[in-house]
């Protein structure tokens, strides 16, 4: 295999801060290399220097053998370079087409060519997505889809994922599989980004772990375990990523919920979840988990349907009512939902229960808020330099660290997590699921959302499989398994199926 | 807080110049323009001079900055101002020269008048989720047609019956005129309020992130409602004062005020996109845009060309304050 592209001994600093110190890395055309490492180790910032988006400090970029600098991000697409982030960067009242084309709107097009193009770009790729729709009313996993034909719109020899399958369903991250077998049979380098180790050793060739900004080492795949690979991030041994599960006392139904209806996702959803019960909702992406929580929670309207709260029946309109009943919501959206991310740890730890450090006439106690945002901070292992830093400043996993220390201040018995461990690296996903067993050892009730098959399996005592905004059925642990969760999932479209 | 990290560490010990700026840069500018005056003009670091300017600061852009400042906190704008403090000077004279209610009642009725006018512009803001910069411009069209309406475009002298009021408007407590203490006090409490308040943490919070705040269980509209119907009364009050300093009420008091005072809150360093911003530093920006007028008016610069260098100021101040929020990024 031909090499594609060679960094040596990159540095970036920013200020003070050493972001890399050395990095050598190393792509042959038709591979997939996996780029692993907790959050803050530096593989976005290597990414951003191989895409023209930073300069580095010092050290060399060769493709093919020859050295290039990029000033800009045009720079190193004009060389075949894409990088499809974590964020999309889509314009989202465009086209499809638009947005796949935008690059080179400048020349006169007709928009039926456009649209033209832009559609076989997209069945190449194996979707059907309508190249005139407006690009925000698209689920995330047809954005990214988008995001994809927009890179294959031109030439290219280097593609970055970063992160790709975090928002797609199991379902969706095969078929993106699928396209990078696709992309690779053509001569492409992948470098793939991912937290999910499961995944990243099945479908790449070579593995290279990265820790504080430094290369820990490169090897195939298929010589790499989780384990290995998880001690190789961490520079130390986990034994288990998930704690152990004590007994737990199981009590009296804390949320019920009868007959939610709310547009199309939510139809008819009845369930309940006990003191000191975890209960998993599982499913694909798009098919109601979300709109269920928001639903309860009071974040979206709801149609018709009951929501019990300690067996008192709840009148749950707005979040602020939720609140009050004793339902908090860590949702899936960290940054637009969860945390104001330009306030401190310490405004945003105590805003959903403010009574709590206000006096009568309204005015803050500040010493007591310290105190108190202090403690709780010291108990969810919250790492960051004080507690006046703003959010902003903290990891993925300690932000949500944040946004859980929140709803431990507001005390409510129903805690809802949307993907709570979403973008958060190894060691705070292992302390996100001991804080989680945490809530439910006090007796509160917990509803876990997730995309992560293993994450509710290892977490939940049960687990409710939702699809199209109904609920399919529910797994007990015996029954725990990819398999039998993805055939609920579909139950009913494969009967549909058959029927017709 | 178990440990501080490296990277943290180190970003500390670097000076944070974007920060300095953002911090200090009006009283920068504020000073710049002080030690600017003085040198150019003698009679600028006069006694009279000063209190002159603390005048016109007080009945301008002053009092109206702190209502401002918490509009543009939450992220809207409220440009009904000027024309809601002409209908307050109007009122005012109306409501003494032929109402017969007393001085007292007449102002206190003209603030709720002035906080109804915000109470209409925000109840379309914060429930309908209206745009707040269509909603003001409407209210600033009823406002002023109000106010030419009940003062049938005459000047309405308040008489005899005003006197407490014309007092207030020339008096002096501690060495400085009354409606310019008043100006401080309203900062003060306005600075109070923003700072060591619930209320005040919350409307900084929904700036920069409302929908985070509604998802933490608070109601947000009414926090957006009030602060409208706060910079209603506030502009109510920069009218009755106006109406203080010259004995007559006149519908043509506050035309483009409104721009005034946007441009001192944001040379005050406000974010226009909400949730930056303080009272302080808003208090800076209005005496810098009372300075920039005074000092025009000392050098003899005619009126016309005095606009085009106000526009040329507010651009570079702007600069600066914006090349502090670049550098953070």
């Amino acid at each position: 295999m031909a090499e594609l592209a060679r960094l040596t001994a990159i540095t970036k600093s920013f200020g003070g801060v050493r972001a890399l110190r050395g990095v050598d890395f190393d792509l042959r055309s038709g591979e997939t290399h996996a780029l692993i490492g907790e959050n803050g180790a530096g593989k976005s910032t290597l990414m951003r220097v191989l895409g023209g988006e930073m300069a580095p400090s010092s050290g060399e970029i060769r493709l093919d053998g020859e050295r290039v600098d990029f000033r800009n991000p045009r720079a190193a697409r004009a060389h075949g370079i894409a990088i499809i982030h974590q964020e999309l960067a889509l314009a989202p009242d465009l086209s499809v087409a638009e947005n796949i084309f935008l690059g080179d709107l400048s020349r006169v097009i007709s928009w039926g060519a456009l649209r033209r193009r832009a559609k076989e770009l997209i069945d190449a790729l194996g979707f059907d997505i309508d190249p005139a729709r407006r690009v925000s009313s698209l689920a995330v996993a047809h954005q990214q889809v988008v995001e994809i034909a927009k890179a294959l719109s031109r030439k290219l020899k280097i593609i970055v994922f970063d992160e790709p399958t975090a928002v797609l369903s199991t379902q969706d991250a095969e078929r993106l599989h699928a396209i990078i077998a696709k992309l690779r049979a053509d001569g492409v380098g992948v470098i793939y980004i991912s937290h999910r180790l499961e995944e990243v050793l099945s479908i790449a060739d070579r593995v290279t772990v990265m820790k504080d900004g430094q290369v820990v080492g490169t090897k195939a795949a298929s010589d790499l375990t989780i384990d290995e690979a998880i001690r190789m991030m961490v520079g130390r041994p986990i034994a288990a990523l998930f704690p152990e599960k004590r007994p737990r006392k199981i009590g009296a139904a804390r949320l019920e919920a009868r007959h939610l209806r709310s547009g199309r996702l939510v139809r008819d959803v009845s369930f309940s979840v006990r003191a000191g019960e975890i209960v998993g909702l599982g499913g694909l992406v798009g098919s109601g988990r979300t709109e269920v929580a928001r639903v309860i929670f009071g974040a979206d309207a709801r149609e018709s349907g009951t929501i019990v709260v300690n067996g008192e029946e709840a009148r749950v309109r707005t979040p602020k009512e939720a609140v009050e009943a004793g339902v908090c919501l860590v949702p899936e959206d960290r940054k637009l939902h969860g945390v104001v991310i330009d306030a401190p740890i310490r405004v945003n730890a105590t805003m959903a229960r403010l009574s709590a450090v206000v006096n009568g006439l309204g005015f803050l106690k500040f010493g007591l808020e310290r105190q108190m945002v202090t403690e709780l901070g010291a108990s969810l292992k919250l790492k960051a330099a004080h507690i006046d830093a703003p959010v902003s400043s903290l990891s993925g996993g300690n932000q949500q660290k944040v946004v859980l220390a929140k709803w431990f201040h507001a005390g409510g018995d129903v805690i809802i997590l949307d993907e709570p461990t979403r973008g958060v690296d190894v060691g705070a996903k292992s302390e996100i699921y001991g804080i989680v067993l945490k809530l439910a050892e006090q007796g509160k009730a917990v509803l876990i959302i997730s995309s992560e098959h293993q994450e509710l399996f290892g977490l939940c005592d049960r687990v409710l499989v939702m699809g199209e905004g109904e609920l399919r059925g529910e797994l007990a642990p015996p029954d725990y398994s990819e398999e039998n969760l993805l055939s609920l999932a579909f139950a009913r479209r494969t009967q549909q199926t058959e029927g017709a | 807080m178990t440990a501080v990290t490296e990277a943290v560490a180190q970003e500390k010990r670097r000076f944070d110049f974007a920060g300095f700026i953002q911090r200090f840069g009006t009283l920068g500018i504020f000073l710049a323009l002080v030690v600017a005056a003085s040198i150019w003009s003698p009679s600028f670091l006069t006694k009279p001079n000063i209190l002159n300017v603390l005048r016109q600061v007080a009945s301008g852009a002053g009092i109206m900055a702190v209502g401002m400042l918490y509009v543009i906190l939450t992220r809207g704008i409220d440009l009904s101002v000027g024309s809601v403090a002409s209908l307050g000077c109007v009122l005012s004279a109306y409501f003494i020269a032929f109402s017969g209610y007393g001085v007292a009642t007449s102002v206190a009725l003209v603030i709720v008048s002035g906080a109804v006018c915000g109470l209409v512009t925000g109840a379309f803001v914060a429930y309908l989720r209206l745009p707040s910069f269509v909603m003001s411009l409407a209210m600033m069209a009823i406002a002023r047609g109000l106010s030419l309406i009940i003062s049938a475009g005459r000047p309405i002298p308040i008489g005899d019956g005003g006197d407490a009021l014309a007092d207030f408007g020339s008096g002096f407590f501690l060495g400085l005129p009354e409606p310019v203490i008043l100006m401080f006090a309203v900062f003060l409490a306005g600075g109070v309020v923003l700072n060591f308040t619930r209320f005040g943490r919350i409307i900084k919070a929904i700036g920069s992130n409302e929908e985070a705040v509604r998802l933490s269980g608070i109601a947000v509209p009414r926090y957006v409602l009030a602060v409208y119907v706060i910079s209603g009364a506030l502009a109510a009050v920069a009218g009755i004062i106006s109406t203080s300093r010259t004995g007559v009420g006149s519908a043509q008091v506050g035309v483009g005020a409104e721009l005034n005072v946007i441009a001192a809150v944001v040379i005050g360093g406000a974010s226009l996109m909400g949730g930056r911003g303080g009272v302080i530093n808003t208090l800076l920006g209005a005496l810098v845009m009372g300075m920039i007028a005074n000092i025009m008016n000392l050098a003899g610069v005619p009126g016309y060309h005095q606009q085009v260098y106000m526009g040329l100021i507010i651009v570079i101040a702007m600069l600066i304050q914006y090349s502090a929020g670049s550098l953070k990024r």
